[in-house]
Protein backbone atom coordinates (compact mmCIF):
# COMPACT_ATOMS: atom_id res chain seq x y z
CA UNK A 1 0.00 0.00 0.00
CA UNK A 2 1.23 3.51 -0.78
CA UNK A 3 1.81 5.50 2.35
CA UNK A 4 2.32 8.98 0.85
CA UNK A 5 -0.78 11.09 0.21
CA UNK A 6 -2.31 10.93 -3.22
CA UNK A 7 -5.04 13.19 -4.60
CA UNK A 8 -7.23 13.43 -7.65
CA UNK A 9 -9.12 16.48 -8.84
CA UNK A 10 -12.11 15.36 -10.86
CA UNK A 11 -14.21 17.90 -12.71
CA UNK A 12 -17.07 17.75 -15.16
CA UNK A 13 -16.43 19.10 -18.65
CA UNK A 14 -18.67 22.06 -19.53
CA UNK A 15 -20.98 20.77 -16.80
CA UNK A 16 -24.21 22.73 -17.38
CA UNK A 17 -24.04 22.22 -21.13
CA UNK A 18 -23.28 18.51 -20.63
CA UNK A 19 -26.34 18.17 -18.36
CA UNK A 20 -28.55 19.68 -21.06
CA UNK A 21 -27.27 17.06 -23.52
CA UNK A 22 -28.06 14.03 -21.33
CA UNK A 23 -31.76 14.00 -22.23
CA UNK A 24 -31.30 15.55 -25.67
CA UNK A 25 -29.39 13.01 -27.79
CA UNK A 26 -30.36 15.16 -30.79
CA UNK A 27 -28.02 17.85 -29.46
CA UNK A 28 -24.98 15.55 -29.14
CA UNK A 29 -23.18 17.46 -31.89
CA UNK A 30 -24.88 20.82 -31.54
CA UNK A 31 -23.01 23.58 -29.73
CA UNK A 32 -24.81 24.67 -26.53
CA UNK A 33 -24.64 27.67 -24.20
CA UNK A 34 -26.35 28.11 -20.83
CA UNK A 35 -27.47 31.54 -19.63
CA UNK A 36 -27.42 33.10 -16.17
CA UNK A 37 -30.57 33.93 -14.18
CA UNK A 38 -32.99 36.06 -16.19
CA UNK A 39 -31.15 34.95 -19.32
CA UNK A 40 -28.62 37.72 -18.72
CA UNK A 41 -25.32 36.37 -19.99
CA UNK A 42 -23.54 33.23 -21.10
CA UNK A 43 -22.28 31.23 -18.10
CA UNK A 44 -21.45 27.88 -19.70
CA UNK A 45 -20.40 26.73 -23.14
CA UNK A 46 -19.97 23.28 -24.63
CA UNK A 47 -16.53 22.83 -26.24
CA UNK A 48 -17.93 23.26 -29.70
CA UNK A 49 -19.63 26.54 -28.69
CA UNK A 50 -16.41 28.12 -27.39
CA UNK A 51 -15.24 29.56 -30.71
CA UNK A 52 -18.49 31.52 -31.13
CA UNK A 53 -19.01 33.27 -27.83
CA UNK A 54 -17.06 34.53 -24.84
CA UNK A 55 -17.79 33.55 -21.25
CA UNK A 56 -19.95 36.23 -19.61
CA UNK A 57 -21.03 37.81 -22.88
CA UNK A 58 -24.51 39.39 -22.56
CA UNK A 59 -27.09 37.25 -24.28
CA UNK A 60 -28.88 40.10 -26.05
CA UNK A 61 -25.56 40.99 -27.67
CA UNK A 62 -24.70 37.42 -28.68
CA UNK A 63 -28.16 36.18 -29.65
CA UNK A 64 -28.00 36.96 -33.34
CA UNK A 65 -24.50 35.55 -33.76
CA UNK A 66 -25.38 32.38 -31.82
CA UNK A 67 -28.40 31.56 -33.92
CA UNK A 68 -26.40 32.22 -37.08
CA UNK A 69 -23.93 29.49 -36.03
CA UNK A 70 -26.67 27.11 -34.90
CA UNK A 71 -25.75 27.40 -31.21
CA UNK A 72 -28.68 26.45 -28.94
CA UNK A 73 -29.17 28.52 -25.77
CA UNK A 74 -30.73 27.29 -22.52
CA UNK A 75 -31.89 29.16 -19.43
CA UNK A 76 -30.15 27.75 -16.36
CA UNK A 77 -31.97 24.75 -14.89
CA UNK A 78 -30.47 24.34 -11.44
CA UNK A 79 -32.86 21.56 -10.43
CA UNK A 80 -31.40 19.44 -13.23
CA UNK A 81 -27.76 20.45 -12.62
CA UNK A 82 -28.08 19.83 -8.88
CA UNK A 83 -29.51 16.34 -9.39
CA UNK A 84 -26.91 15.38 -12.02
CA UNK A 85 -24.13 16.73 -9.78
CA UNK A 86 -25.35 14.55 -6.92
CA UNK A 87 -25.33 11.52 -9.19
CA UNK A 88 -21.76 12.21 -10.38
CA UNK A 89 -20.47 12.79 -6.84
CA UNK A 90 -22.20 9.68 -5.45
CA UNK A 91 -20.68 7.53 -8.20
CA UNK A 92 -17.18 8.87 -7.54
CA UNK A 93 -17.64 8.52 -3.79
CA UNK A 94 -18.35 4.82 -4.29
CA UNK A 95 -15.00 4.33 -6.03
CA UNK A 96 -12.55 6.27 -3.85
CA UNK A 97 -11.51 6.14 -0.17
CA UNK A 98 -12.64 9.74 0.58
CA UNK A 99 -14.17 12.67 -1.25
CA UNK A 100 -14.42 16.43 -0.85
CA UNK A 101 -17.10 18.05 -2.98
CA UNK A 102 -15.50 21.33 -3.96
CA UNK A 103 -18.23 22.81 -6.14
CA UNK A 104 -21.23 21.71 -8.16
CA UNK A 105 -18.97 20.18 -10.83
CA UNK A 106 -15.66 19.52 -9.07
CA UNK A 107 -14.34 17.30 -6.29
CA UNK A 108 -11.08 16.27 -4.71
CA UNK A 109 -10.63 12.58 -3.98
CA UNK A 110 -8.16 10.86 -1.70
CA UNK A 111 -6.61 8.02 -3.69
CA UNK A 112 -4.18 6.70 -1.08
CA UNK A 113 -4.26 2.93 -1.07
CA UNK A 114 -5.52 2.56 -4.65
CA UNK A 115 -3.81 -0.61 -5.88
CA UNK A 116 -4.15 -0.50 -9.64
CA UNK A 117 -2.25 1.78 -12.01
CA UNK A 118 -3.34 5.36 -11.45
CA UNK A 119 -3.97 6.31 -15.07
CA UNK A 120 -5.95 3.12 -15.48
CA UNK A 121 -7.93 3.97 -12.33
CA UNK A 122 -8.59 7.48 -13.64
CA UNK A 123 -9.83 6.04 -16.90
CA UNK A 124 -12.16 3.55 -15.24
CA UNK A 125 -13.58 6.35 -13.10
CA UNK A 126 -14.15 8.47 -16.17
CA UNK A 127 -15.77 5.59 -18.05
CA UNK A 128 -18.10 4.72 -15.17
CA UNK A 129 -19.31 8.29 -14.63
CA UNK A 130 -19.82 8.76 -18.37
CA UNK A 131 -21.81 5.54 -18.70
CA UNK A 132 -24.00 6.11 -15.64
CA UNK A 133 -24.69 9.82 -16.14
CA UNK A 134 -23.62 10.83 -19.63
CA UNK A 135 -21.39 13.51 -18.10
CA UNK A 136 -17.74 13.56 -19.26
CA UNK A 137 -15.18 14.24 -16.52
CA UNK A 138 -11.48 15.06 -16.44
CA UNK A 139 -9.09 13.62 -13.84
CA UNK A 140 -5.79 15.02 -12.55
CA UNK A 141 -3.74 12.86 -10.19
CA UNK A 142 -0.80 14.00 -8.06
CA UNK A 143 0.73 14.00 -4.59
CA UNK A 144 -0.84 17.32 -3.51
CA UNK A 145 -4.20 19.01 -4.11
CA UNK A 146 -2.62 21.97 -5.89
CA UNK A 147 -0.68 19.67 -8.25
CA UNK A 148 -3.79 17.53 -8.87
CA UNK A 149 -5.68 20.66 -9.89
CA UNK A 150 -2.85 21.70 -12.22
CA UNK A 151 -2.74 18.19 -13.71
CA UNK A 152 -6.48 18.36 -14.36
CA UNK A 153 -6.01 21.71 -16.09
CA UNK A 154 -3.30 20.19 -18.30
CA UNK A 155 -5.47 17.13 -19.04
CA UNK A 156 -8.06 19.49 -20.47
CA UNK A 157 -5.53 21.39 -22.58
CA UNK A 158 -4.20 18.12 -23.98
CA UNK A 159 -7.57 16.41 -24.24
CA UNK A 160 -6.78 14.62 -27.51
CA UNK A 161 -3.54 13.04 -26.18
CA UNK A 162 -4.67 12.30 -22.62
CA UNK A 163 -8.30 11.29 -22.93
CA UNK A 164 -8.92 13.57 -19.97
CA UNK A 165 -6.73 11.73 -17.44
CA UNK A 166 -3.22 12.79 -16.32
CA UNK A 167 -1.17 11.23 -13.53
CA UNK A 168 1.82 13.35 -12.55
CA UNK A 169 3.03 11.41 -9.52
CA UNK A 170 6.19 10.70 -11.54
CA UNK A 171 8.57 13.66 -10.85
CA UNK A 172 9.63 13.85 -14.50
CA UNK A 173 6.02 14.29 -15.64
CA UNK A 174 5.32 16.67 -12.78
CA UNK A 175 8.24 18.90 -13.75
CA UNK A 176 7.14 18.88 -17.37
CA UNK A 177 3.67 20.10 -16.35
CA UNK A 178 5.15 22.74 -14.03
CA UNK A 179 7.40 24.06 -16.80
CA UNK A 180 4.56 24.17 -19.30
CA UNK A 181 1.97 25.85 -17.07
CA UNK A 182 1.74 29.54 -16.38
CA UNK A 183 1.75 30.73 -12.78
CA UNK A 184 -1.74 32.09 -13.47
CA UNK A 185 -2.93 28.52 -14.23
CA UNK A 186 -2.24 27.56 -10.61
CA UNK A 187 -5.15 27.12 -8.21
CA UNK A 188 -5.73 30.31 -6.21
CA UNK A 189 -3.40 32.56 -8.24
CA UNK A 190 -5.60 35.38 -9.50
CA UNK A 191 -4.92 38.19 -11.92
CA UNK A 192 -3.56 40.64 -9.36
CA UNK A 193 -1.30 38.04 -7.82
CA UNK A 194 -0.02 37.10 -11.27
CA UNK A 195 1.08 40.69 -11.85
CA UNK A 196 2.91 40.77 -8.50
CA UNK A 197 4.58 37.45 -9.22
CA UNK A 198 5.67 38.55 -12.68
CA UNK A 199 7.27 41.60 -11.12
CA UNK A 200 9.37 39.12 -9.10
CA UNK A 201 10.31 37.17 -12.23
CA UNK A 202 7.88 34.33 -11.53
CA UNK A 203 6.16 33.37 -14.78
CA UNK A 204 5.67 29.62 -14.82
CA UNK A 205 4.30 27.21 -12.24
CA UNK A 206 7.87 25.89 -12.00
CA UNK A 207 9.16 29.39 -11.09
CA UNK A 208 6.55 29.50 -8.33
CA UNK A 209 7.43 26.03 -7.06
CA UNK A 210 11.09 27.07 -6.81
CA UNK A 211 10.48 30.50 -5.28
CA UNK A 212 11.65 31.08 -1.75
CA UNK A 213 8.79 30.12 0.56
CA UNK A 214 9.68 32.61 3.27
CA UNK A 215 9.78 35.51 0.84
CA UNK A 216 6.37 34.53 -0.50
CA UNK A 217 4.91 34.44 3.00
CA UNK A 218 6.37 37.81 3.92
CA UNK A 219 5.40 39.49 0.66
CA UNK A 220 1.95 37.92 0.26
CA UNK A 221 0.47 35.43 2.68
CA UNK A 222 0.83 32.01 4.15
CA UNK A 223 -1.69 30.83 1.53
CA UNK A 224 0.65 31.64 -1.35
CA UNK A 225 3.52 30.04 0.54
CA UNK A 226 1.48 26.84 0.89
CA UNK A 227 0.59 26.94 -2.80
CA UNK A 228 4.28 27.07 -3.71
CA UNK A 229 5.15 24.25 -1.32
CA UNK A 230 2.35 22.12 -2.72
CA UNK A 231 3.65 22.71 -6.26
CA UNK A 232 7.02 21.49 -5.02
CA UNK A 233 5.36 18.27 -3.90
CA UNK A 234 4.96 18.89 -0.16
CA UNK A 235 1.33 18.32 0.84
CA UNK A 236 -0.02 21.21 2.94
CA UNK A 237 -3.74 20.83 2.28
CA UNK A 238 -5.91 17.93 3.28
CA UNK A 239 -9.36 16.91 2.17
CA UNK A 240 -11.90 19.03 3.94
CA UNK A 241 -14.65 16.74 5.02
CA UNK A 242 -17.67 17.77 7.02
CA UNK A 243 -19.57 20.73 5.64
CA UNK A 244 -19.76 23.37 8.34
CA UNK A 245 -23.12 24.89 9.25
CA UNK A 246 -23.31 28.29 7.58
CA UNK A 247 -23.14 31.43 9.70
CA UNK A 248 -25.31 33.44 7.36
CA UNK A 249 -27.97 32.44 4.87
CA UNK A 250 -28.90 34.63 1.95
CA UNK A 251 -31.72 34.42 -0.53
CA UNK A 252 -31.85 37.04 -3.25
CA UNK A 253 -32.83 37.31 -6.85
CA UNK A 254 -33.26 39.84 -9.56
CA UNK A 255 -36.90 40.26 -10.47
CA UNK A 256 -37.89 39.22 -13.99
CA UNK A 257 -39.09 42.78 -14.51
CA UNK A 258 -38.80 46.10 -12.70
CA UNK A 259 -41.35 46.57 -9.87
CA UNK A 260 -42.74 49.94 -8.78
CA UNK A 261 -45.57 48.77 -6.50
CA UNK A 262 -45.30 47.45 -2.99
CA UNK A 263 -47.54 44.32 -3.13
CA UNK A 264 -45.43 42.29 -5.60
CA UNK A 265 -42.25 43.33 -3.77
CA UNK A 266 -43.78 42.02 -0.54
CA UNK A 267 -44.57 38.77 -2.34
CA UNK A 268 -40.98 38.47 -3.50
CA UNK A 269 -39.65 39.15 0.01
CA UNK A 270 -42.07 36.55 1.45
CA UNK A 271 -40.82 34.04 -1.14
CA UNK A 272 -37.16 34.69 -0.31
CA UNK A 273 -37.87 34.46 3.44
CA UNK A 274 -39.54 31.08 2.81
CA UNK A 275 -36.49 29.77 0.94
CA UNK A 276 -33.99 31.12 3.44
CA UNK A 277 -35.94 29.77 6.43
CA UNK A 278 -36.10 26.35 4.82
CA UNK A 279 -32.31 26.33 4.40
CA UNK A 280 -32.05 27.47 8.02
CA UNK A 281 -34.12 24.52 9.24
CA UNK A 282 -32.25 22.11 6.95
CA UNK A 283 -29.04 22.87 8.85
CA UNK A 284 -30.90 22.76 12.16
CA UNK A 285 -30.22 26.39 13.08
CA UNK A 286 -32.26 29.24 14.49
CA UNK A 287 -31.79 32.89 13.63
CA UNK A 288 -32.07 35.98 15.77
CA UNK A 289 -31.63 38.75 13.22
CA UNK A 290 -32.40 39.29 9.58
CA UNK A 291 -31.67 41.97 7.03
CA UNK A 292 -34.17 42.77 4.33
CA UNK A 293 -33.09 44.98 1.45
CA UNK A 294 -34.37 46.19 -1.90
CA UNK A 295 -32.68 48.12 -4.65
CA UNK A 296 -33.23 49.57 -8.06
CA UNK A 297 -30.97 48.82 -11.03
CA UNK A 298 -27.67 50.56 -10.32
CA UNK A 299 -26.16 50.87 -13.78
CA UNK A 300 -28.76 52.52 -15.94
CA UNK A 301 -27.93 56.24 -15.81
CA UNK A 302 -31.45 57.19 -16.93
CA UNK A 303 -33.09 55.63 -13.87
CA UNK A 304 -33.34 57.02 -10.35
CA UNK A 305 -31.27 54.88 -7.99
CA UNK A 306 -32.38 53.75 -4.59
CA UNK A 307 -31.14 51.07 -2.26
CA UNK A 308 -32.34 50.58 1.26
CA UNK A 309 -32.17 47.86 3.85
CA UNK A 310 -33.66 47.24 7.26
CA UNK A 311 -32.39 45.16 10.12
CA UNK A 312 -35.07 43.12 11.83
CA UNK A 313 -34.53 41.93 15.36
CA UNK A 314 -36.53 38.77 16.01
CA UNK A 315 -38.21 38.36 19.42
CA UNK A 316 -36.41 35.05 20.01
CA UNK A 317 -34.12 32.73 18.05
CA UNK A 318 -36.48 31.22 15.51
CA UNK A 319 -36.89 29.22 12.31
CA UNK A 320 -40.60 29.98 11.96
CA UNK A 321 -41.40 31.03 8.39
CA UNK A 322 -44.69 32.65 9.45
CA UNK A 323 -43.15 34.95 12.04
CA UNK A 324 -40.17 35.80 9.85
CA UNK A 325 -42.40 36.52 6.83
CA UNK A 326 -44.63 38.86 8.84
CA UNK A 327 -41.71 40.86 10.22
CA UNK A 328 -39.83 40.93 6.89
CA UNK A 329 -42.82 42.16 4.89
CA UNK A 330 -43.50 44.82 7.57
CA UNK A 331 -39.90 45.91 7.23
CA UNK A 332 -39.99 46.14 3.47
CA UNK A 333 -43.17 48.24 3.66
CA UNK A 334 -41.21 50.73 5.74
CA UNK A 335 -38.21 51.00 3.43
CA UNK A 336 -40.17 50.96 0.16
CA UNK A 337 -40.42 54.35 -1.54
CA UNK A 338 -42.85 55.01 -4.34
CA UNK A 339 -41.53 56.33 -7.62
CA UNK A 340 -38.62 53.94 -8.01
CA UNK A 341 -38.34 50.92 -10.25
CA UNK A 342 -36.95 48.17 -8.06
CA UNK A 343 -34.96 45.32 -9.59
CA UNK A 344 -33.86 43.13 -6.70
CA UNK A 345 -34.69 42.09 -3.15
CA UNK A 346 -32.52 40.24 -0.68
CA UNK A 347 -33.12 38.49 2.61
CA UNK A 348 -30.10 37.76 4.77
CA UNK A 349 -30.44 35.65 7.91
CA UNK A 350 -27.79 36.50 10.50
CA UNK A 351 -26.80 35.66 14.02
CA UNK A 352 -27.49 31.97 13.45
CA UNK A 353 -27.37 29.62 16.39
CA UNK A 354 -27.79 25.97 17.07
CA UNK A 355 -30.60 25.18 19.51
CA UNK A 356 -29.13 24.81 22.99
CA UNK A 357 -26.00 26.74 21.96
CA UNK A 358 -27.32 30.09 23.19
CA UNK A 359 -27.58 30.59 26.92
CA UNK A 360 -31.21 30.39 27.78
CA UNK A 361 -32.28 33.01 30.24
CA UNK A 362 -35.00 31.43 32.33
CA UNK A 363 -37.34 34.30 31.53
CA UNK A 364 -36.28 34.90 27.93
CA UNK A 365 -38.81 34.10 25.24
CA UNK A 366 -38.27 30.89 23.33
CA UNK A 367 -39.76 29.72 20.08
CA UNK A 368 -43.05 27.98 20.95
CA UNK A 369 -42.80 24.22 20.53
CA UNK A 370 -45.85 24.29 18.26
CA UNK A 371 -44.09 26.54 15.68
CA UNK A 372 -41.21 24.11 15.39
CA UNK A 373 -43.63 21.26 14.86
CA UNK A 374 -45.64 23.15 12.26
CA UNK A 375 -42.45 23.93 10.34
CA UNK A 376 -41.41 20.28 10.38
CA UNK A 377 -44.76 19.29 8.91
CA UNK A 378 -44.41 21.98 6.23
CA UNK A 379 -40.89 20.79 5.29
CA UNK A 380 -42.04 17.17 5.16
CA UNK A 381 -44.92 18.04 2.87
CA UNK A 382 -42.67 20.09 0.58
CA UNK A 383 -40.02 17.36 0.53
CA UNK A 384 -42.59 14.84 -0.51
CA UNK A 385 -44.79 16.79 -2.89
CA UNK A 386 -42.36 19.31 -4.27
CA UNK A 387 -41.11 22.76 -3.33
CA UNK A 388 -43.84 25.30 -2.69
CA UNK A 389 -46.67 22.79 -2.19
CA UNK A 390 -47.29 24.28 1.24
CA UNK A 391 -46.32 27.91 1.64
CA UNK A 392 -47.43 31.09 3.31
CA UNK A 393 -50.37 32.77 1.61
CA UNK A 394 -48.18 35.74 0.70
CA UNK A 395 -46.15 33.61 -1.69
CA UNK A 396 -47.79 33.33 -5.13
CA UNK A 397 -47.66 30.10 -7.12
CA UNK A 398 -46.53 31.72 -10.34
CA UNK A 399 -45.29 35.23 -9.69
CA UNK A 400 -45.49 37.95 -12.33
CA UNK A 401 -42.11 39.14 -11.11
CA UNK A 402 -40.47 35.72 -11.41
CA UNK A 403 -37.26 35.13 -13.25
CA UNK A 404 -37.21 35.14 -17.00
CA UNK A 405 -36.29 31.61 -17.97
CA UNK A 406 -37.82 31.36 -21.39
CA UNK A 407 -35.49 28.67 -22.66
CA UNK A 408 -35.39 26.33 -19.70
CA UNK A 409 -35.33 22.58 -20.18
CA UNK A 410 -37.56 20.24 -18.15
CA UNK A 411 -36.78 19.05 -14.63
CA UNK A 412 -36.16 15.63 -16.15
CA UNK A 413 -34.93 13.98 -12.97
CA UNK A 414 -36.72 15.79 -10.17
CA UNK A 415 -40.35 16.25 -11.26
CA UNK A 416 -42.57 13.28 -11.98
CA UNK A 417 -44.72 15.42 -14.29
CA UNK A 418 -41.67 16.50 -16.32
CA UNK A 419 -39.99 13.15 -16.94
CA UNK A 420 -38.17 12.58 -20.18
CA UNK A 421 -40.66 11.10 -22.67
CA UNK A 422 -39.46 8.52 -25.15
CA UNK A 423 -41.38 7.03 -28.09
CA UNK A 424 -41.96 3.33 -28.30
CA UNK B 1 -52.61 -16.08 -10.95
CA UNK B 2 -51.29 -16.61 -7.44
CA UNK B 3 -50.66 -13.67 -5.22
CA UNK B 4 -48.11 -13.30 -2.46
CA UNK B 5 -48.74 -10.48 -0.04
CA UNK B 6 -45.52 -8.59 0.58
CA UNK B 7 -46.58 -6.22 3.33
CA UNK B 8 -47.18 -2.53 3.16
CA UNK B 9 -45.10 -0.56 0.72
CA UNK B 10 -44.10 2.85 1.94
CA UNK B 11 -43.51 6.16 0.25
CA UNK B 12 -40.06 7.62 -0.15
CA UNK B 13 -40.31 10.01 2.73
CA UNK B 14 -41.60 7.89 5.51
CA UNK B 15 -39.75 5.88 8.03
CA UNK B 16 -43.09 4.75 9.45
CA UNK B 17 -42.87 1.63 11.53
CA UNK B 18 -44.39 -1.48 10.03
CA UNK B 19 -46.14 -2.11 13.31
CA UNK B 20 -46.99 0.52 15.81
CA UNK B 21 -48.41 -0.84 18.99
CA UNK B 22 -49.29 1.65 21.59
CA UNK B 23 -49.81 -0.24 24.80
CA UNK B 24 -50.05 2.16 27.74
CA UNK B 25 -50.71 -0.71 30.13
CA UNK B 26 -51.12 -4.38 29.70
CA UNK B 27 -49.58 -7.13 27.71
CA UNK B 28 -46.50 -6.17 25.60
CA UNK B 29 -46.83 -6.73 21.89
CA UNK B 30 -45.82 -10.22 20.86
CA UNK B 31 -44.70 -8.73 17.55
CA UNK B 32 -42.16 -6.38 19.09
CA UNK B 33 -39.36 -8.94 18.91
CA UNK B 34 -40.08 -9.71 15.27
CA UNK B 35 -39.88 -6.24 13.69
CA UNK B 36 -38.15 -6.50 10.35
CA UNK B 37 -38.06 -2.91 9.17
CA UNK B 38 -39.88 -1.63 6.12
CA UNK B 39 -40.64 -2.50 2.57
CA UNK B 40 -39.64 0.29 0.26
CA UNK B 41 -40.36 0.59 -3.45
CA UNK B 42 -37.43 3.01 -3.67
CA UNK B 43 -35.18 0.20 -2.52
CA UNK B 44 -36.86 -2.47 -4.60
CA UNK B 45 -36.45 -0.47 -7.79
CA UNK B 46 -33.24 1.19 -6.58
CA UNK B 47 -34.49 4.55 -7.84
CA UNK B 48 -32.26 6.54 -5.48
CA UNK B 49 -29.16 5.05 -7.09
CA UNK B 50 -27.08 7.51 -9.14
CA UNK B 51 -27.29 5.39 -12.28
CA UNK B 52 -31.09 4.88 -12.26
CA UNK B 53 -33.52 7.17 -14.11
CA UNK B 54 -37.27 7.34 -14.60
CA UNK B 55 -38.50 7.80 -18.17
CA UNK B 56 -42.04 7.99 -19.50
CA UNK B 57 -42.84 6.06 -22.68
CA UNK B 58 -45.40 6.95 -25.31
CA UNK B 59 -46.66 4.65 -28.04
CA UNK B 60 -47.92 1.11 -28.51
CA UNK B 61 -44.94 -0.66 -30.07
CA UNK B 62 -43.86 -2.41 -26.85
CA UNK B 63 -47.27 -3.70 -25.76
CA UNK B 64 -46.17 -7.30 -26.22
CA UNK B 65 -43.60 -6.75 -23.47
CA UNK B 66 -46.26 -5.28 -21.20
CA UNK B 67 -45.18 -1.69 -21.69
CA UNK B 68 -48.07 0.60 -22.61
CA UNK B 69 -48.32 4.22 -23.58
CA UNK B 70 -47.98 6.49 -20.54
CA UNK B 71 -46.09 3.94 -18.43
CA UNK B 72 -43.02 4.94 -16.48
CA UNK B 73 -39.98 2.77 -17.07
CA UNK B 74 -37.10 2.48 -14.61
CA UNK B 75 -33.85 2.67 -16.53
CA UNK B 76 -30.44 1.44 -15.37
CA UNK B 77 -27.49 3.14 -17.04
CA UNK B 78 -24.94 1.18 -15.01
CA UNK B 79 -25.60 -2.14 -16.81
CA UNK B 80 -23.94 -3.23 -20.02
CA UNK B 81 -26.76 -3.64 -22.54
CA UNK B 82 -27.05 -7.23 -23.73
CA UNK B 83 -28.87 -9.07 -26.47
CA UNK B 84 -32.53 -9.34 -25.51
CA UNK B 85 -32.59 -6.36 -23.12
CA UNK B 86 -35.27 -3.72 -23.49
CA UNK B 87 -33.35 -0.48 -23.89
CA UNK B 88 -33.70 3.23 -24.29
CA UNK B 89 -31.56 4.04 -27.31
CA UNK B 90 -30.88 7.05 -29.44
CA UNK B 91 -31.17 6.00 -33.08
CA UNK B 92 -29.90 8.76 -35.31
CA UNK B 93 -30.49 11.19 -32.44
CA UNK B 94 -34.06 10.06 -31.87
CA UNK B 95 -34.74 8.44 -28.49
CA UNK B 96 -36.73 5.19 -28.64
CA UNK B 97 -37.67 2.31 -26.34
CA UNK B 98 -37.15 -1.08 -28.07
CA UNK B 99 -35.79 -4.56 -27.53
CA UNK B 100 -32.11 -4.84 -28.44
CA UNK B 101 -31.16 -7.67 -30.79
CA UNK B 102 -27.42 -8.23 -31.16
CA UNK B 103 -26.46 -11.60 -32.60
CA UNK B 104 -23.94 -12.74 -35.23
CA UNK B 105 -23.07 -9.22 -36.24
CA UNK B 106 -26.70 -8.26 -36.76
CA UNK B 107 -27.99 -5.35 -34.69
CA UNK B 108 -31.70 -4.64 -34.60
CA UNK B 109 -34.15 -2.65 -32.53
CA UNK B 110 -37.27 -4.78 -32.28
CA UNK B 111 -40.79 -3.82 -31.34
CA UNK B 112 -43.16 -6.05 -29.42
CA UNK B 113 -46.10 -5.40 -31.70
CA UNK B 114 -46.82 -7.07 -35.04
CA UNK B 115 -47.65 -3.75 -36.65
CA UNK B 116 -44.05 -2.56 -36.32
CA UNK B 117 -41.29 -4.39 -38.22
CA UNK B 118 -37.82 -4.66 -36.63
CA UNK B 119 -35.45 -1.82 -37.44
CA UNK B 120 -32.06 -2.98 -38.71
CA UNK B 121 -29.21 -0.84 -37.49
CA UNK B 122 -26.71 -0.59 -40.30
CA UNK B 123 -23.40 1.07 -41.12
CA UNK B 124 -25.01 4.38 -41.91
CA UNK B 125 -26.93 4.52 -38.66
CA UNK B 126 -25.79 6.13 -35.48
CA UNK B 127 -27.05 4.23 -32.46
CA UNK B 128 -26.21 4.82 -28.81
CA UNK B 129 -27.79 2.74 -26.05
CA UNK B 130 -28.80 5.20 -23.32
CA UNK B 131 -29.77 2.67 -20.67
CA UNK B 132 -31.37 -0.69 -19.94
CA UNK B 133 -35.04 -0.85 -18.89
CA UNK B 134 -35.32 -2.85 -15.65
CA UNK B 135 -38.93 -2.31 -14.58
CA UNK B 136 -42.07 -0.58 -15.75
CA UNK B 137 -44.83 1.01 -13.72
CA UNK B 138 -48.40 1.52 -14.83
CA UNK B 139 -51.52 2.94 -13.27
CA UNK B 140 -54.22 0.30 -13.56
CA UNK B 141 -56.96 2.70 -12.50
CA UNK B 142 -56.46 4.84 -15.61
Amino acid sequence: MRSEPLFALIDCNAFYASCERVFRPDLARTPIVVLSNNDGCVIARSYDAKPYVKMGEPYFQAREKLSRHGVVAFSSNYALYGDMSERVMTLIEGMVPALEVYSIDECFADLSGIQQGLTQFGNSLRTRVLQCTGIPVGVGIAGTKTLAKLANHMAKRLLSQTDGVIDITDPVKRDWVLRNSKASDVWGIGRKMTAHLEAMGIYTAMDLARADARTLRQKFSVVVEKTARELGGTPCLELEDVEMAKHEICSSRMFGERLSDLPPIKQAVATYVGRAAQKLRAQGSLCKRMRVSIRTGMFNPKEAHHAQGALVELPYPTCDTLLMTRLATDAVSKIFRPGFRYSKAEVLLMDLRQPGEFSEDLFALNQPVASGRLMRVMDDINDRWGRGTMRTASVPLIPDWGMKRGMMSQSYTTRIDQLWTVKC
Amino acid sequence: MSITFLGWPLGSTGPFPLYSFHVPAGFPSPAADHMEGHISLDELFDIRAPHVYLVRVEGDSMQGAGIYSGDIVIVDRGREPEHGDIVIAALNSEPVCKRLHRRDGVVMLKSENRNYPPRHVGEGDDMVVWGVVRYSVRDHAQ
